[in-house]
């Protein structure tokens, strides 16, 4: 989440789900979270019957629109233009927050008079080359007034990076898996941007940038960001947008007037704003958006991002992707100044700051890794870890596949075949494998791409060996989830693992163990790294199930040995009450001496001793935070840069909104959550000239990741433009009416190619837009809910959501089929006509939009075709996201040529079959009407 | 309904009791008798009843409130989960979002929708745009038609003042169907089923493990609440009050307090719309109201006709004589 990385720090939700519940006005926007996130959207309903305003602005009027107080139809793609119109009606009718603005965002910081707006430059910002369609801040003088632009050869951030080297919270594409890095790019920029840094970043730090508190200077950011929304008038972002300038100016009107002081609002997205050739860009206008109206760090007041998976926090934290180590520590590359700890953490670390530990991190991380072997004379074994040289993320590596270069393939929990934009791309390059491993709880299309796809070639004629290894559902295995809130949840065991069924960390861990035993007398140097790899996590004694019996699974590790790595432990001291090794009581304690040993440095207190698990915390209490339900990395904080809930003095803008307040007797911050800020940092504490690390934030500047402790209006981070511009997507039926000589993002990347064809805008052949969603009854591209027949018989085909308009001039009646074509493929569904499908006018013409859920595949119980052939793969600049929710297509009555799909799965009434155990037959559950064989 | 005949009932009285076979027997055939039309009635066990106030703690029931609801389905899930139904077949209807149709004996909780979208931009005029959602369920009535309608007396009411079908004594007859006026009721025919008349039991065997029933139980929304019939009562008119007060003016409940020829129903709701809007009758009504005058009037027209039909073959055979 680069957008929100950029604005605030860190590139994770601001708040916890439940605080939705303290908001005044709730805008929901790139977000269907009563259809996606139906148990979270309980909190936005708490919040309407306390009085609040529920807002949701979609393309489509859904479960979510039924439920709040307004709806406004938007066209697809044409968020920031919605957005765009916000900031500038608060800032034309004067109704930002002064005193928060003034205090703690960069409002008033002079930009350098050599940076060049959209505005100048008609629709680009200066530093762009026309050639290789990137940005380069620093020809463009993307920073502060007198501040040196950071020389990054790849293009990066003018500005360092102040959340650090590994920008926290990367966002994984919601529903797909990992989608980070661009071309031989890095993690560490924020989400995905640049390269490794060449030369030390402490070169371009400046705290105390020049200021006007007066915002009389035109080349404050304040005086540019107007100018820049200067055009998004109510009635040109309604000829965008397909909506009517009052709809624009009620939502304003609703949001100004439930901000300030006494009162906050909260905005609400998912990868309905993510997953566009602009994603990040649109979340960085919400966090424009709630700086200007003083909605961040207070209660109720937030950008909350819904997250598509149960764990993708996780995944990003104690990362799968491949370009991040545990705790957002850049993947070193293979440039020489990475070739030593040294140098490593002297081009990635920062001076200010807790970046500024970044040795004790690394140096924990390879004692963790490779215990007694990692040490001082041998570099802590730095160079055994994989340098990157290229761009492994998940859309390119597809292509590599498509070309031959990858033989094999592992794939757990993860459904390309029908899941990844593109999908017959996915599928193409599956085929060119000699092996995949799918591990999953159903033979889903990735694990039958080769039999049952029924665009694909007959299964003779594919090559590659598949392996499908049952794995354990989350009742037979122990582990925690890392949820949108940064919070850890442990859960246990509650059954064994039916058959052969086995968890993740079973598999991997054994995969482990007989590579280290096939490995075990070779003395080939690359194989010392797997030969000293610490691999001890066995189970000391048996482990019971909650029944009271042994468990039956064999070679099963002990989960909570992972997490007390993951929190670390010292190497040198021992627990008295255990005679183990003593753990860590927080990252704090990290040093760079090899004396201690962590897994992931930002978890690091979790498991502070062998009796105390804190995810397993589920203490509740009249703290609203409740901060002993598990525990949120870092160190337990709920509401992140909560010193902005109280006023530069120190004391809450009001009674209504208190969270923390400066306690001048005890001379501490105190209140209800932990701190987001240094305890002890009276807010009239102001740095010395030349200050460095954290003494460098004064008392007053809540956003401490950043330098300059403030919130960025003007932000340099991103690759795109440190304002957000209103861009067409890649492919739409209409042209930039904002910009006429830039109709698309000038710098996103599309992989044009013969099975990648692009109807660049404005789109001609493909009139309707169309736009991807997803209902409460499947998850996802369906693998964990089409093999099931209570929610198959809920939503039992595939289907588009047409306007009655649409389908009368296209002769298509309500149930009767639909053929759907792109410039990609062509898929057929059944039609549901509905008003709630609406057709739009933009700048005079009669736009069409079409909904279509991604849910269904040719695997399973019930079987459609797969919507992601529709959608192109094209990346977004900062973190090559896809675009699926904005493209074209048109729609045909009637089925299409391939359509000849049965189910994989025969229909069972019952998804269960078995009797209750140790209950009798008279008191088997009521439904068990079926008197054949098998029931009892 | 029942016939006092003292002609048996004064000679089983002078006889005495135990007077060997004859006495069974004539014993037998006047409960039968007496009982007419239910032959083989329920054995009357002591039920908590809502107006007695000792029992009114007792009684269990659900308040729906349907401007809480989200549309989600988990209760559909979470029932058919529990009590281990059938998903009965995938059909796509084109129907909103609806793809399960109606309740039935292998659907208890059912989710509808109802979409109210106005046409364009002018259609604000004419109201905003609405979606209605509602899980219906078995309104679980203090006077069922179900319940007096069953000839085998599979249908009771329960320790917690419930209808509840026993699987084991319903013979699939169906009257139970027809009577229902909310169409809750049906009948397991598929395949293979038992063929019983099947419906929701307020999650008996969970509340008797002091387990909340599970529809409401997964509701996220609290859509679906659950206890005491009279404290949902209370709170629900609390709740409509607050609505009315926050200017929904529409918001009103439905069987709370009698409706049709119903006295409060165990399960009721709050609605936004009319009744038909949610497939609700506005009046339901009982099956058997009237049945005696009905009963009467058959035997009078029986009476009379074969009155007519005396007259007629008596005048007849005078005549051919």
């Amino acid at each position: 989440m680069p957008g929100l990385g950029a604005s605030f720090g860190r590139g994770a939700a601001t708040n916890y789900q439940q605080d939705l519940a303290n908001a005044d006005c709730i805008l929901i926007m790139g977000s269907n979270m009563a259809e996606a996130h139906p148990v979270g959207f309980r909190w936005p309903m708490k919040a309407r019957e306390r009085g609040a305003t529920l807002i949701h602005v979609d393309p489509r009027f859904s479960r979510t629109s039924a439920c709040c107080n307004r709806h406004v139809h938007i066209r697809a793609g044409t968020d920031i233009a919605f957005l765009g119109g916000l900031i500038h009606y608060v800032l034309e009718h004067e109704k930002w927050f002064k005193e928060f603005v003034l205090a703690y965002t960069n409002a008033s910081t002079i930009i350098s008079d050599q940076f060049q707006d959209t505005e100048d430059l008609d629709g680009i910002f200066s530093g762009f080359d026309k050639e290789k369609r990137t940005y380069d801040p620093a020809k463009g003088h993307w920073n502060y007034e007198g501040a040196p632009a950071e020389q990054n050869p790849a293009g990066g951030a003018t500005r360092p990076e102040a959340q650090g080297p590994g920008g926290i919270g990367k966002k994984n594409a919601g529903e797909r898996e990992p989608e980070a890095g661009d071309t031989g790019q890095h993690g560490q920029s924020l989400e995905g941007g640049a390269s490794s840094h060449a030369a030390p970043r402490s070169a371009t730090t400046c705290a105390d940038p020049p200021r006007d508190a007066t915002l009389q200077n035109p080349r404050c950011a304040i005086n540019l960001l107007r100018k820049h929304f200067a055009r998004y008038t109510p009635e040109m972002v309604a000829n965008i947008c397909g909506c009517r300038p009052e709809d624009l100016t009620e939502v304003a009107e609703l949001l100004c007037a439930n901000s300030g002081r006494e009162r906050t609002s909260s905005i609400v997205y998912a990868v309905g704003w993510t997953q566009h050739s602009t994603g990040p860009q649109i979340i960085r206008a919400a966090g424009i958006l709630q700086l200007l109206l003083g909605n961040v760090g207070r209660p109720g007041g937030m950008v909350m991002a819904m997250r598509g998976h149960c764990s993708i926090q996780g995944s990003t934290d104690v990362p799968t992707l491949y370009d991040l180590l545990p705790g957002y520590l850049p993947q070193p590359t293979a440039e020489k100044h990475h070739q030593t700890i040294d140098g490593y953490c002297e081009n990635e670390g920062l001076p200010t700051g807790y970046w500024s530990k970044m040795k004790p991190m690394v140096v924990s991380l390879m004692k963790a890794y490779y215990g007694s072997e990692a040490t001082g004379e041998n570099d802590y074994r730095f160079a055994w870890l994989p340098r990157i040289d290229a761009d492994y993320s998940q859309l390119p590596y597809f292509r590599m596949m498509n070309e031959g270069k990858v033989n094999g393939y592992f794939i757990f929990g993860q459904n390309p075949a029908a899941g990844a934009p593109n999908a017959a791309l996915h599928r193409a390059g599956l085929r060119q494998l000699d092996w995949l491993v799918v591990a999953d709880w159903f033979e889903h299309e990735t694990a039958m791409f080769w039999k049952d796809d029924p665009k694909g070639p007959r299964s003779s004629q594919v090559k590659t060996e598949v392996f499908f290894i049952p794995a354990a559902s989350i009742a037979a295995k122990e582990g925690t989830f890392t949820n949108t809130q940064r919070l850890i949840q442990w859960h246990d065991k509650a059954v064994d693992p039916d058959g052969d069924s086995r968890s993740d960390l079973w598999f991997l861990w054994n995969l482990g163990r007989r590579l280290k035993t096939l490995y075990r007398g070779s003395t080939r140097p690359q194989d010392q790294a797997i030969q000293a790899l610490t691999w001890d996590y066995e189970e000391d004694a048996p482990s019971y199930l909650p029944d009271g019996r042994r468990s039956a699974i064999k070679d099963e590790p002990d989960a909570r040995k992972v997490l007390q790595e993951i929190n670390g432990y010292y190497t040198n001291q021992t627990d008295p009450t255990n005679n183990k090794r003593k753990l860590l009581s927080g990252f704090s304690e990290l040093k760079d001496d090899g004396s201690t040993a962590c897994g992931v440095w930002i978890y690091s207190g979790i498991h502070p001793t062998y009796d105390r698990n804190r995810a397993r915390d589920r203490m509740t209490g009249s703290n609203p935070t409740q901060p002993e339900w598990a525990y949120a990395w870092p160190n337990n904080r709920r509401i992140q840069y909560n010193r902005a809930s109280a006023d530069p003095e120190g004391k809450p803008w009001s009674e209504r909104k208190k969270l923390i307040w400066w306690d001048p007797q005890e001379k501490k911050w105190v209140g209800f959550d932990e701190p987001d800020f240094e305890p002890g940092k009276a807010p009239d504490y102001r740095p010395p000239p030349g200050a460095q690390g954290m003494e460098a934030i004064a008392g007053t500047h809540p956003f401490i990741l950043k330098p300059d402790g403030v919130g960025w209006l003007f932000a340099s981070a991103m690759k795109d433009g440190p304002f957000p511009t209103h861009y067409e997507p890649i492919e739409s039926p209409v042209e930039n009416l904002l910009y006429p000589r830039q109709n698309d993002s000038p710098n996103a990347r599309y992989f044009e190619g013969p099975m990648n064809l692009i109807d660049h805008v404005p789109s001609k052949e493909y009139p309707i837009v169309a736009t991807t969603f997803r209902v409460t009854e499947h998850y996802l591209s369906g693998p964990m809910s089409r093999f099931n027949s209570w929610l198959n018989e809920l939503m039992p085909e595939m289907f588009v959501e047409i306007s009655p308009e649409l389908a009368a001039e296209k002769g298509i009646h309500n149930g009767g089929w639909v053929t759907i074509r792109s410039a990609r493929n062509t898929i057929e569904a059944r039609a549901l006509v509905t008003r709630r499908m609406r057709p739009l006018q933009v700048d005079g013409r009669t736009i069409h939009q079409v909904g279509i859920p991604f849910h269904w595949g040719y695997a399973g119980e019930v079987v459609g075709d797969v919507a992601n052939d529709l959608v192109s793969l094209s990346a977004e600049p900062n973190v090559s996201i896809q675009e699926d929710k904005a493209f074209t297509c048109d729609v045909f009555a009637g089925r299409s040529f391939t359509s000849n799909q049965t189910p994989t799965k025969p229909m069972a009434r019952w998804p269960t079959m078995s009797p209750v155990p140790l209950t009798p037959r008279s008191a088997q559950p009521e439904g068990r009407v079926h008197r054949g064989p098998g029931n009892p | 309904m029942t016939l006092h005949l003292p002609i048996l009932r004064d000679g089983r009285r002078s006889d005495g009791d135990g007077d060997g076979l004859l006495a069974t027997l004539r014993d037998t055939i006047g409960e039968v008798v007496e009982n007419f039309p239910n032959a083989f009635p329920p054995v009357p066990t002591p039920v908590p009843q809502p107006g007695r106030a000792a029992d009114a703690q007792k009684v269990m029931g659900f308040f729906t409130d349907t401007t809480l609801c989200i549309g989600c389905k988990a209760c559909e899930v979470a029932c058919k989960q529990w009590n281990q139904l059938p998903a009965d077949g995938f059909d796509f209807t084109g129907n909103s979002l609806d793809n399960t149709r109606h309740l039935s004996g292998t659907t208890w909780r059912h989710v509808k929708f109802k979409e109210e979208i106005a046409p364009d931009h002018d259609g604000d005029a004419a109201g905003p745009s609405r979606w209605l959602m509602m899980s219906d369920v078995c309104k679980h009535c203090q006077d069922a038609p179900c319940q007096h309608s069953c000839p085998t007396g599979a249908i009771v009411y329960n320790d917690f003042g419930d209808v509840y079908v026993q699987n084991d004594i319903c013979n699939g007859c169906g009257y139970c169907i027809s009577a229902c006026p909310f169409g809750v009721l049906g009948r397991a025919d598929a395949p293979h089923d038992d063929g019983h008349a099947h419906k929701c039991t307020l999650c008996m065997d969970r509340q008797e493990g002091g387990l909340t029933p599970a529809c409401a139980k997964s509701c996220p929304t609290s859509s679906i609440q659950f206890g005491p019939v009279e404290d949902l009562r209370e709170a629900a008119r609390a709740r409509v009050t607050d609505l009315q007060q926050r200017g929904n003016d529409r918001a009103y409940l439905y069987g709370c307090d009698s409706v049709g020829d119903y006295g409060p129903l165990n399960a009721f709701f709050l609605l936004e719309d009319h009744p038909n809007q949610y497939n609700l009758p506005e009046a339901p009504p009982q099956p058997f109201r009237g049945q005696r005058k009905r009963y009467a009037a058959g035997l009078a027209v029986g009476l009379a006709l074969t009155g007519l039909s005396a007259l007629f073959f008596s005048g007849g055979s005078r005549r051919g004589r």
